[in-house]
């Protein structure tokens, strides 16, 4: 199995090309083939990926199971995975089979629908895998494409406003990287991930239109990177269409989006900007640390506030990948490790949340948290299943939720005191928003006339969950399952980031003497 | 020796000889009825000629003492020419037709703008330039107004006319001051006489102008003002044809003077051409935003994209050559399905051109509608269409050569403009319900549109070698 990387890959692309070609009509018959198809071609995908997963040596920090092709313009396909990917391969390949099954009773052309979320996997399982600038970029950025489509199609009222946002904001964020990425090109004469990794970029103070710029070439390379992760993460202050395209998208949208298009901008910056850029990123680091900081806080208060349920949501996500964005630029073992462990958890965290609100919204069509109130008289397992996930949003310890957040405040402790001061507060307020919601949603009396009638959840719903669950509860009380496997290289990046930057300091050292 | 020169001018030859038998037995015979045969084999006749110049020779060949240069990158241009013109003919003979429009002129007029194209991508003098440009003008502005009793038609004839003659002015008055400075109106003689850091004053200025003369037949901002009310005043065919190969033309034979002529002294003209660029990459993306006819819409998106094609120039380098090359060939493989799927715009029978009648286009024509949406996407440079890749090539470009200012500008233009190619997107997929526009369409349309739809996701495993061959044309170019 030299080529499982692309098998795993191209599998729900094949399966979205013979939908598109062979399956005719719109008829019921139509609609039940395709969502089948989906879900058979979603549930192979992930069973193959078991291959990678099962296959992956830990111990080894290099990139493994790796291809490695000619293509034009002197660039490459390569693809290979290590430690810091291999997790997110999984969480892709794990989301997509729940995200198919809890969009069944969609009922406006199916057939796309599906092709849709089909291509939308295999360039998610790209950008993790990709090992050449153009192929990670490609890959990228044409997963756009359908989930533009899939808001401005299948979304909400507001629709049209939200997939443009959606599709401007991070396509401006992302050509800036493009242009670096042409520099890089230029300046290391390859576009091979791990030898880039491997090159120095130039990091001499030059002045550009006047501002003195510290670090140079790698501190401009760094920004330009930054403005496509930090969009696509989302970091405060360029948030805001996150909860925009969150509220507008349909719930199975809503899942991909938060649970594996956010962890491109994280997966992003431990991939390039760490490991490429240590002198830009050790310049910015304080900065990104404090907008962290800013990001947990402001956005927490922001969700307290919110009217609907899932711009409740989309706040929290963006107050908890708050908590990435610090554990990264800490820049050591725990804070790196708290990050990945943080953006895998809240991947099955936030997507069970909108599931949550996918299944009283299928019943009620409103996301208003008035409309609801004494949910847990009339539908006690939902009841349970949101308590669950909303505890593990909270970072109740037992829940994988806390681990994350917890390694990543001990990280950024280690480097900034106040900054993971601030954050903690942060941990304190998403309590406030979340056990807010589910009172508001779940207790108090059952009194408004819609919701007598209301029903628990469908064997197909509770299915949907069971994973879900199975994974938040086994990573809370065994997080090893995790970090075992993204510790070596983990370790080994943060190892080369000191090493470079110890290096670079001895440069600058000699060079002033 | 003449017979040596008319070896390499051949196929010129061929094509206008047999425009002018067209010509005798159009009027000699039933006009009009033959017009469709006419088409036809006009366009297989380019096709042929397209293979045989690819294949005929490998070397430069010079001709007419240094007048004709035949060369890897005038074949590069000359197939690049006679394929899109040889597609856009055989596109617009249904539509034409149909709507009794079709005169036996159209592909004689059509086969000669082609000679003219040819002569300007392989001129090496100022004169065989100025003589292939006339010929492709002349043929063109007839072209324009082709529709005879649409008082639209004619007035885009009429305003191409004028300002084209502008434009050719301006040329001229350039070519008369380099003749004047340099002493001759050969390319080669010319670089001998401009070498970078003794371009005199007068020569510079000659430079200058023909420089406008040229952007003027790119359309490139600020010289670009015809370009929306021709596009949209001309038959949609026709417009079709000034999208494509003449753009190539004028592109090619903008390399061939800038570099056969001025190649030591890169630094004059290099700003110049990246101020072009620019503006035109932004102006191109910014008025685009309020067209609502899609054939103005286009003619922006052109003006956009020769911004583009021009960022690869101003590096004045062999890769800023091939890139530029690369760009004009998918820019033109682009450009041919989206007219097809234009063409096939009609209500009742009527030609539609306002985009808002695409409403939920794609819940009626699924096929058609997402062959438009990969080519919307190519044209707005998203991967993972080929017109990434042109994008890609470029900025490629441009930044190797330091132009990095330009590079940044170029993908923030690129943003806007996407604004502009979604919005089509969003009336074919997200719209309402509204009045329907008619299905099925011609065989032959729907044919050019599947197929540059392929292209534009098949291209990115090898661009189907173009790449090779661009690269072969920029380094007879710039050595």
């Amino acid at each position: 199995m030299d080529n499982l990387l692309s098998i795993v890959t191209f599998i729900p692309a094949l399966a979205a090309l013979i939908l598109a070609v062979f399956l005719r009509g719109e008829d019921e018959a139509a609609q039940r083939n395709a969502k089948w198809a989906a879900l058979f071609a979603t549930t192979i995908t992930f069973l193959v990926s078991l291959g990678i997963l099962f296959g992956f040596d830990p111990e080894n920090t290099g990139f493994q199971f790796v291809e490695e092709a000619e293509w034009m313009m002197g660039l490459k396909y390569k693809m290979g995975v290590d430690g810091i990917s291999v997790l997110f391969v999984m969480l892709t390949t794990f989301i997509m089979p729940i995200t198919i099954l809890a969009s069944w009773e969609v009922k406006t052309r199916v057939k796309e629908y599906m092709i849709a979320f089909l291509l939308l996997e295999t360039l998610m399982l790209g950008v993790f895998m990709a090992l050449d600038l153009v192929l990670f970029y490609l890959f990228f950025e044409a997963g756009l494409i359908p989930m533009f489509l899939i808001i401005g199609i299948w979304g909400g009222a507001n629709r049209i406003y939200a997939s443009f946002k959606f599709f401007l904001y991070t396509f401006l964020g992302s050509v800036l990287m493009l242009v670096a990425m042409v520099g890089m090109y230029s300046d290391a004469g390859t576009t091979d991930i791990p030898t880039l990794m491997a090159h120095q970029f130039s990091f001499a103070d030059f002045e550009l239109l006047g501002i003195h710029v510290v670090g140079g070439m790698q501190t401009l390379l760094f920004l330009a990177f930054f403005a496509s992760f930090a969009v696509k993460m989302p970091m405060w202050p360029v948030h805001t269409w996150l909860p925009d395209a969150h509220v507008q998208a349909p719930t199975a949208g809503s899942v991909v989006l938060a649970a594996i298009l956010l962890k491109m901008g994280g997966y992003g910056f431990l991939r390039f900007s760490l490991p490429m850029f240590p002198v830009g990123s050790d310049v910015l680091a304080p900065l990104v640390l404090w907008m962290s900081a800013i990001a947990v806080v402001y956005t927490s208060l922001v969700a307290l506030v919110q009217e609907d349920m899932k711009k409740l949501i989309a706040y929290s996500s963006v107050a908890h990948m708050g908590f990435v964005t610090m554990g990264i630029f800490a820049a050591n073992q725990q804070g790196v490790d708290g990050a990945i462990f943080q953006m895998i958890s809240h991947g099955f965290i936030s997507a069970a949340l909108f599931l949550c609100v996918g299944v009283i919204y299928d019943r009620m069509h409103t996301r208003e948290i008035d409309a609801y109130g004494g949910l847990v008289n009339r539908m006690p397992a939902y009841a349970l299943v949101f308590m669950l996930f909303t505890m593990a949003n909270v970072g109740l310890p037992g829940t994988s939720g806390f681990v994350g957040e917890f390694l990543a405040l001990m990280g950024a402790f280690q480097v900034n005191t106040w900054v993971t001061a601030v954050a903690a507060l942060g941990v304190i307020f998403s309590a406030g928003y979340a056990l807010w919601l589910y009172r508001r949603v779940v207790f108090g009396d059952l009194i408004k006339e819609s919701l007598k009638t209301i029903s628990d959840m469908t064997w197909r719903e509770r299915v949907v969950f069971a994973p879900l669950i199975v994974m938040t509860l086994w990573l809370g009380v065994y997080p090893a399952l995790v970090t075992d496997i993204i510790g070596p290289s983990t370790a080994a990046l943060v190892e080369t980031y000191d090493q470079a930057l110890a290096a670079a300091e001895a440069a600058t050292q000699i060079a002033s003497q | 020796m003449i017979q040596a020169d008319l070896t390499v001018i051949l196929p010129e030859i061929v094509l206008a000889v047999s425009a002018m038998l067209a010509l005798l037995v159009g009027v000699y015979t039933t006009k009009d009825k033959l017009a469709p045969v006419l088409v036809w084999l006009t366009a297989a006749l380019m096709a042929v000629l397209a293979v045989w110049i690819a294949t005929r020779s490998s070397g430069t060949a010079i001709a007419f003492g240094g007048m004709f240069v035949d060369d890897a990158f005038s074949r590069f241009a000359k197939v690049a020419i006679l394929l899109s013109a040889a597609a856009v003919l055989v596109m617009s003979q249904d539509y034409m037709a149909r709507r009794q429009i079709l005169h036996f002129e159209y592909p004689v007029l059509v086969s000669l703008a082609a000679v003219g194209m040819m002569v300007m991508v392989s001129a090496g003098d100022l004169i065989a330039l100025y003589m292939g440009l006339e010929l492709q003008s002349l043929a063109l502005y007839v072209v324009a107004s082709l529709r005879r009793d649409s008082a639209r038609s004619t007035e885009a004839g009429l305003k191409y006319f004028v300002l084209g003659a502008l434009s050719s002015g301006l040329l001229l008055y350039g070519a008369s001051l380099v003749y004047g400075y340099a002493g001759t109106t050969l390319f080669s003689g010319i670089v001998q006489v401009a070498q970078h850091g003794e371009v005199s004053l007068g020569l510079l200025f000659g430079l200058i102008f023909l420089i406008s003369g040229l952007a003027f037949k790119v359309s490139a901002v600020p010289f670009h003002m015809w370009t929306p009310d021709v596009y949209e005043g001309s038959p949609t065919p026709v417009t079709a044809f000034f999208a494509t190969a003449p753009k190539v033309a004028a592109m090619a034979l903008f390399a061939r003077l800038l570099f056969d002529a001025f190649g030591n002294a890169v630094a004059d003209w290099s700003q110049v051409i990246a101020f072009l660029s620019l503006l035109s990459m932004f102006l191109g993306g910014v008025a685009a935003i309020g067209q609502r006819d899609i054939k103005r819409l286009m003619a922006y998106s052109s003006i956009a994209h020769m911004g583009y094609a021009m960022m690869g120039l101003a590096a004045g380098t062999a890769l800023g050559v091939q890139a530029m090359l690369v760009y004009m060939a998918i820019y033109v493989t682009m450009n041919v399905g989206t007219f097809a799927f234009i063409l096939m715009m009609s209500r009742d029978g009527r030609p539609v051109t306002d985009i808002t009648a695409l409403n939920m286009y794609a819940k009626r024509e699924p096929g058609k509608a997402l062959a438009m949406l990969v080519l919307l996407f190519s044209l707005a440079g998203v991967p993972p269409m080929l017109g990434f890749f042109a994008k890609l090539y470029v900025l490629r470009a441009a930044y190797e050569a330091g132009l990095i200012w330009l590079a940044v500008a170029g993908v923030v233009a690129s943003v806007i403009g996407a604004f502009y190619y979604l919005r089509i997107v969003y009336y074919m997929y997200f719209g309402e319900e509204g009045e329907e526009l008619d299905r099925g369409g011609s065989k032959v349309l729907w044919g050019f549109l599947m197929a540059s739809a392929a292209v534009m996701i098949l291209g990115i495993v090898n661009m189907f070698g173009v790449e090779g061959a661009a690269a072969a044309a920029a380094l007879v170019l710039v050595n």
